[in-house]
């Protein structure tokens, strides 16, 4: 147990405790209030809809919790001291050499994915993703108020990209993984000597198909089968809006409005799919090519 | 004393600088808000769920208040810190060991900067989940979006400043990545056809070098202490005055528009 006392308490991990503490005790309040309103019939925001005056009503609410704020930061400055390792040395590599904390996601997506998808084209799907959500959720209700039986889908996988890919892989990154990027129990301390014998195969081979032949060039017959498998999860867009396509909720998106919203969610999905098969089945590449390796 | 506060209350100096008295009126209230200039982001009036905490989480508030924070800090840290290999991490010492509050400056600046990612994150939240993004409030959530992008950033270059071991080890596992940036980088996807290498890529650009080093730190300094937050206050400015635009803090329909 006494590792996990020195994790939590390693100065630049407090926040990270208290994003955890923040997320899941604010993740209960929103889903209570969002289940009262669906629940009571009528919106308790729509109850205090009565205008009242900024000054002081407003003001002083703004007043007491910057109050509230700086005397937390002052107190917590005093007592706890940015770390200072160290004068930096390229020569030196800490092991583990571990992302900013918020960043550590996407580290952790660096297990699954090769660099390019995990560092470069995952962020920017999810920056664009996000800045997309207004434009291709087209369901009106539940603008201004907490709800959750008017907007199921969009909450559910809200809630999914941000409390389980995004915070908890930052839990993961920050107190499951030690040195050499293993997984290690918080409590157990970490083992700079670990090795653990890897024995990942790609998806191909798992079906026979070697992914290379025996003079270590790329066996086509295995670019083919990861090329159908990729395209083939792909094409589970134009397979549901065959299905579906005269449905509503369809008719109402609009077929680039469908896609996009199709695309983004199988991408968002392939990145638990994939943990899955890495995690549980040791396979390390669905497709590879010259150029790049998924 | 009564008469000594009336007399200075008649005075031109007096009367030119608060323009109404202080009488519990409506309209003081009011003019409260309009007439001062920091205040005046503000409308006059508000629902009364907008000064619920239990709605609005105060986040986006308290975001403001702690870029305020770091502004300050950051500017005081900025007269003890010479952004130079040699001197950086010198300079940092000299701060936590002789400076009068030195540490306090920079336990202060540091935490913010923790906490305000975290208060970033939660606003987000706290607006997806009240569906505030929706119409008329799209294009503010893209801001959001995008302030969200510069508050990592700024966060991410701020932490390899103090150039210590944490630092650049951090600063260089997070800008590996660009190597592998399609078409850009010199081990991305189709990046070597295209005549990436190790000293021309996305990331040399980025980190002045073949690896984080002295011209990194000057890089990331200037873009932590002037580009960056010159770029958020200017899409802060433009997040605030589209919260007014676009009718006010969120609520239900009904009191949409008044």
């Amino acid at each position: 147990m006494n590792h996990v006392w020195e994790l939590v308490r390693k100065p630049d991990n407090i926040p990270i405790v208290a994003l955890l503490v923040f997320v899941i005790v604010y993740t209960w309040w929103a889903f209570h209030k969002a289940l009262k309103n669906d629940r009571q019939g009528y919106l308790d925001e729509a109850r205090l809809s009565e205008k009242i005056q900024v000054w002081p009503n407003l003001v002083r609410v703004e007043f007491l919790a910057s109050l509230f704020v700086m005397v937390i930061l002052v107190f917590w400055s005093f007592l706890i001291d940015a770390p200072l390792e160290e004068a930096a040395n390229p020569t030196l590599t800490p092991n583990p050499s571990k992302a900013p904390w918020y960043f550590l996601g996407l580290q952790e997506m660096l297990v699954y994915f090769d660099p390019w998808i995990a560092g470069v084209v995952m962020p920017s799907l999810i920056i664009v993703g996000l800045m997309a959500i207004p434009y291709i959720d087209i369901n009106e209700k539940g603008n201004g108020y907490y709800t959750f039986k008017e907007r199921k889908f969009s909450i559910i996988t809200f809630c999914v990209g941000f409390l389980i890919l995004w915070v908890s892989l930052i839990n993961l990154g920050t107190f499951w993984r030690g040195p050499g990027w293993y997984l290690f129990f918080p409590w157990e301390e970490w083992d700079t000597h670990r090795v653990v014998a890897l024995t990942n195969v790609d998806l191909s081979e798992v079906f026979g198909i070697h992914t290379r032949r025996a003079d270590y060039s790329l066996n086509p017959a295995a670019i083919v089968f990861g090329s159908a498998v990729i395209l083939g999860y792909y094409s589970l867009i134009g397979a549901y809006w065959l299905k579906k396509r005269n449905s509503d909720l369809i008719k109402k998106l609009g077929f680039l409005r469908y896609n996009i919203v199709a695309f983004l969610f199988l991408t968002m999905t392939a990145l638990p799919i994939k943990m899955i098969l890495r995690i549980g089945f040791n396979i390390k590449y669905i497709l590879v090519t010259p150029w790049f390796n998924i | 004393m009564l008469k000594i506060r009336e007399k200075l209350q008649q005075t031109e100096v007096w009367k030119s600088i608060f323009r109404h008295n202080y009488q519990d009126t409506n309209r003081n209230r009011a003019l409260q808000i309009v007439d001062n200039v920091f205040l005046h982001l503000h409308p006059v009036r508000i629902p009364r769920h907008a000064t619920n905490i239990g709605y609005t989480w105060g986040m986006g508030g308290i975001t403001f208040l702690l870029f305020i924070v770091l502004t300050v800090t950051g500017v005081i840290l900025m007269f003890y810190y010479r952004p130079a290999a040699e001197y950086a991490y010198e300079d940092m010492k000299y701060l936590m060991n002789d400076v009068a509050f030195g540490p306090l400056i920079r336990n202060m600046h540091r935490w913010s900067a923790h906490a305000m990612v975290i208060t970033v994150m939660l606003h987000m939240f706290r607006v997806f989940l009240t569906g505030s993004y929706k119409a008329p409030r799209q294009f503010n959530w893209v801001v959001g979006v995008l302030l969200l992008v510069l508050t990592l950033l700024l966060s991410f270059t701020g932490y390899l400043l103090p150039w210590d071991q944490l630092a650049i080890w951090a600063v260089t596992v997070g800008t590996n990545m660009a190597r592998a940036t399609p078409f850009l980088g010199h081990q991305g996807p189709f990046g070597p056809q295209l005549g990436m290498r190790i000293d021309n890529d996305v990331r040399f650009v980025l980190l002045g070098g073949t690896q984080v080093g002295p011209p990194t730190l000057l890089r990331f300094y200037v873009g932590h202490c002037i580009f960056l937050p010159l770029i958020a206050s200017i899409f802060m400015a433009v997040h605030f005055w589209r919260i007014r635009k676009d009718g006010g803090i969120s609520g239900p329909v009904s009191n949409d528009r008044e």
